[in-house]
């Protein structure tokens, strides 16, 4: 009796698990994401909850960022309903490679690894590393920044990409953190500030008296939209729609929203 | 053990670190210099007739020895702009060093002159000297002597505390540290070289102090 009860979870047990692994292996194999979401009506979309301005909890509990606006973009074109999966960093490309979700917005970076497991589509996202200042002081190029003094954080990539241009000319200051870096440029005490769109983005936020505008990119590293393998149709479609979003003006107007700067015309 | 050391790394950066030393070198004689002046004046100012002067250095002084010197640090460097005053980092530190060694040597020393028996000072008087003449030549010299080995403590106190100057980029022996590992990611052989280097900063300190209080202060003992 008891031996039969074993058996029989047992086979059970066997027979969920080839299920499964069979249902798993079929959606990837030859599923064609974009027939299911239009069929479903449902668009689910990794975002980000712990990144602003891309992604984050807002007041009410629900995300709130660039992304996650990118994501109703794509999903009011498709005719879907949006469902948003919040994940971390590290675990956004397993979600796509198990099939838990669609697509993936979440201020994802493109690169040879990334590029082995998963497609992308055009960028819809700038992210960069620059330099920035107030109207009132004059840097175009890298040679612009002769006899001024550009403020940055130590370590940071923006450090590493800015000392390998500079001539000795310019005076950098390196800044333990962040927060330092910010009091240093709304001080005064540094005329120009080397950091990521992100981070000036955030001081804008708080509109000071020196405002960090683009004076020119040190390190471009835009955003793209992540997809599971062979998905050419979800592919071409998401490719449509933000390629005509950029040129109606709607991924501008997200780009003004979260990023308090008008998106780049080569992205 | 499991960590692997590898100095060589190190090598290449030692203009770096040695930058760093002359840095924390010249904050520290500028700080300690300008401090102990203003620790004199300020010593001789509560010991003054003037009751509003004695409140002012005393509201100085517990402000200072009161707050942490990285917030009298960023209030100079970062504060101070918002009122027009701006200055470069090495200023900034200086100043910040030359303000919080002022207060705790205005202290030290107003104890050695607390020391000095009153019937010297009568004395003095009665020879025929001036109020200054007697600070001068009665009171401060054997004050100095008296509390010599706390003063050096405390520059060797302002010396270490120069490493809190990295925080605004001032490129003091820290800052060279902080620097390093950022590029060459072997935080454990950076800060074993700082620490070495701050170690043999300080031992040094010490020993030039010891020989310039024995120059100053003794043979003024002898003399006299």
């Amino acid at each position: 009796m008891r031996f039969a009860t074993i058996l029989g979870a047992v086979g059970f047990a066997t027979a969920l698990l080839t299920g499964g692994l069979n249902g798993g292996l079929m959606a990837t194999a030859h599923a064609d994401a974009l027939e299911r979401i239009t069929k479903d009506k449902v668009l689910r979309v990794a975002v980000p909850q712990d990144f602003p301005p891309f992604g984050s909890v807002g007041t009410d509990m629900k995300p709130v960022g660039y992304d996650i606006d990118t994501a109703a973009l794509l999903a009011k074109e498709m005719g879907a309903k949006v469902e948003l999966v919040p994940v971390t960093s590290a675990n956004r490309v397993p979600y796509l490679t198990t099939g838990k979700v669609d697509l993936i917005i979440s201020s994802l970076g493109k690169n040879a690894e990334r590029e082995k497991v998963i497609d992308f589509s055009v960028a819809y996202a700038p992210f960069f590393n620059g330099v920035f200042g107030p109207d009132s002081v004059k840097a175009e190029t890298v040679a612009d920044l002769d006899g001024k003094t550009v403020g940055v954080t130590r370590g940071s990539v923006e450090d590493i990409e800015l000392s390998k241009l500079v001539s000795d000319k310019v005076n950098v200051r390196r800044y333990e953190d962040n927060n330092g870096t910010i009091s240093a440029f709304l001080s005064g005490q540094v005329e120009l500030v080397a950091t990521g769109n992100v981070v000036a983005a955030a001081i804008m936020e708080r509109k000071p008296p020196r405002l960090p505008n683009l004076k020119f990119l040190v390190k471009n590293s835009p955003c793209f939209i992540g997809l599971g393998k062979d998905e050419g149709p979800l592919l071409e479609k998401v490719n449509a729609i933000l390629t005509k979003a950029k040129t109606d003006g709607s991924l501008a107007a997200i780009a003004e929203k979260w990023l308090h700067a008008p998106l780049p015309k080569d992205l | 053990m499991a960590y692997r050391f590898d100095f060589t790394s190190l090598w290449d950066y030692a203009p770096v670190l040695v930058h760093g030393v002359a840095t924390t070198v010249g904050l520290t004689v500028a700080g300690t210099v300008l401090g102990v002046g203003i620790g004199i004046a300020g010593a001789a100012a509560r010991n003054s007739a003037s009751r509003p002067l004695r409140l002012a250095v005393g509201a100085y002084v517990e402000l200072i020895r009161n707050t942490p010197f990285l917030v009298q640090l960023f209030f100079i460097f970062f504060g101070l702009p918002s009122l027009g005053i701006r200055m470069p980092e090495w200023a900034a530190a200086v100043l910040a060093m030359v303000v919080n060694l002022g207060a705790y040597s205005t202290e030290i020393i107003r104890a050695g002159i607390d020391a000095t028996p009153k019937g010297q000072v009568e004395a003095g008087a009665s020879l025929g000297m001036t109020g200054p003449q007697i600070f001068r030549y009665i009171i401060l010299g054997p004050a100095m002597g008296k509390i010599w080995p706390a003063l050096s403590s405390q520059i060797v106190i302002v010396m270490l505390g120069s490493s809190v100057c990295s925080q605004i980029a001032a490129e003091e022996l820290s800052f060279a540290a902080n620097f390093i590992q950022s590029r060459n990611f072997r935080p454990f052989e950076v800060y074993f070289a700082a620490t070495a280097l701050y170690l043999a900063l300080a031992v040094l300190t010490r020993w030039i102090l010891a020989r310039l209080g024995d120059r100053l202060f003794l043979k003024g003992a002898a003399r006299a």
